[in-house]
């Protein structure tokens, strides 16, 4: 599915209707560019016929620039993605052991090595995209903030140790990253939420 | 062990397969994904024939489209437990080898010990899947774009053998569940 995330300068005037043109954008690209349309009606099973609409995320930030980020997710490791409404309590073992469960129950259905992000804190829906905004941090790239590396470090120790493999085939690869971010949740929460990508972990930016 | 072998791959030949080879296939198999294994089912039920043929090979899979000048686009394995439900009726039919990716349920490889073998391809691997496939022909159910069924002539198409019909499963060797340093929480 194509997903759109545009982060909007304070200061951008846009003169006309941005869904439409991310639909229009996301229609041409899979209509003139050959992709798969793979997006359909949940009931009826009906498809589009244009992969739209996009799912878009849009936020704003200082400045004066819009930036969109493309990126078409495959179902296969979507499909195995999790989200845990954790007790306080199970802190950060409880955080981790939740990441480590996702992909391991995940297997090869997601097409490993997986790239795994993680949305800490928030509510649930905020902890879902939050999760998903961490798999466009490029690999490599470990989180600002020292606990959560060492969360992104000791989870991508034990998926690595857990010998699935590429392709749930036996290996030391089963994660490339673990991308963990967090934000600000209630005195009675710990949402967890982990999103999985596979390999082929493909996103685009344009500044406008 | 590497070789090839022709596919269909004769009911003679399956139970020499064993979990873990590695095999490139020439010969011709049918996609099929979610919504044509529905049809099937309903047509199944109906008592209809199938537009596959009894003994064929599925192959778990929804091609891109061709862009002008080629054969086909992407053509990668989708996940094939999704077909589960639909395996034991497509095996009564006379399915007795699909290609997809990732484990089945245990009532999927109950059903399959000394019947049917599975082979798993790579996902993400979609355009050397796509350079392997020769030939490409729309069978049935066009209004499923592309989860139609489409004939595919493939050569020397990558494959590993992930349940023989002894019943070795590659998958439950590397599940993960064994125990690692530090308990997960």
């Amino acid at each position: 599915m194509a997903v759109v995330f545009a982060d909007i300068g304070r200061n951008v005037f846009i003169d006309g209707d941005l869904e439409s043109a991310v639909n229009e954008g996301v229609r041409l690209a899979y209509t003139d560019g050959y992709l798969r349309k793979s997006v359909l009606d949940p009931i009826t099973r009906v498809n589009t016929r244009d992969n739209t609409p996009a799912v878009l995320h849009v936020r704003f930030v200082p400045g004066d620039k819009l930036t969109l980020t493309a990126v078409p997710k495959g179902f296969g490791s979507e499909n195995m993605s999790r989200l845990f409404m954790l007790s306080p309590s199970a802190g950060i073992e409880g955080i981790i052991g939740g990441i480590v469960t996702t992909v391991l129950d995940a297997g090869a259905s997601a097409c490993p090595p997986v790239v795994v992000g993680v949305g800490i804190g928030g509510t649930m829906e905020q902890a879902a995209l939050l999760a998903k905004r961490q798999l466009l941090r490029p690999l490599g790239i470990s989180a600002e903030r020292g606990d959560l590396a060492d969360i992104e470090r000791e989870a991508l120790r034990r998926i690595n140790e857990s010998g699935v493999g590429p392709m749930g085939l036996g290996g030391n690869t089963t994660a490339l990253a673990v991308h963990v971010g967090a934000l600000p949740t209630h005195i009675a929460g710990l949402p967890v939420a982990v999103n999985l990508q596979c390999h082929a972990c493909r996103h685009a930016s344009e500044e406008v | 062990m590497e070789y090839s072998l022709n596919v269909p791959v004769p009911e003679n030949e399956l139970q020499k397969l064993r979990a873990g080879d590695v095999i490139r296939l020439t010969g011709t198999v049918y996609t099929a994904r979610d919504a044509a294994h529905a049809r099937f089912a309903d047509m199944l039920g109906r008592g209809e024939p199938l537009p596959v043929p009894k003994g064929s090979c599925i192959y778990y899979a929804g091609p891109c489209p061709a862009a002008p000048g080629e054969v086909i686009g992407p053509c990668g394995p989708t996940t094939s437990k999704r077909m589960d439900a639909f395996m034991p009726a497509m095996l009564d039919y006379g399915v007795s080898q699909f290609i997809g990716k990732g484990p089945r349920a245990p009532f999927v490889y109950d059903a399959m010990r000394g019947r049917a073998v599975g082979f798993s391809a790579t996902g993400g691997a979609g355009m050397l899947y796509a350079s392997r496939i020769t030939e490409c022909e729309l069978v049935a159910f066009p209004d499923l774009g592309a989860e139609a069924v489409y004939r595919l002539c493939v050569t020397d198409f990558p494959v590993v053998v992930t349940f023989d019909l002894s019943g070795v499963d590659l998958y439950s060797v590397h599940s993960g569940k064994r125990p690692v340093s530090t308990p997960a929480g």
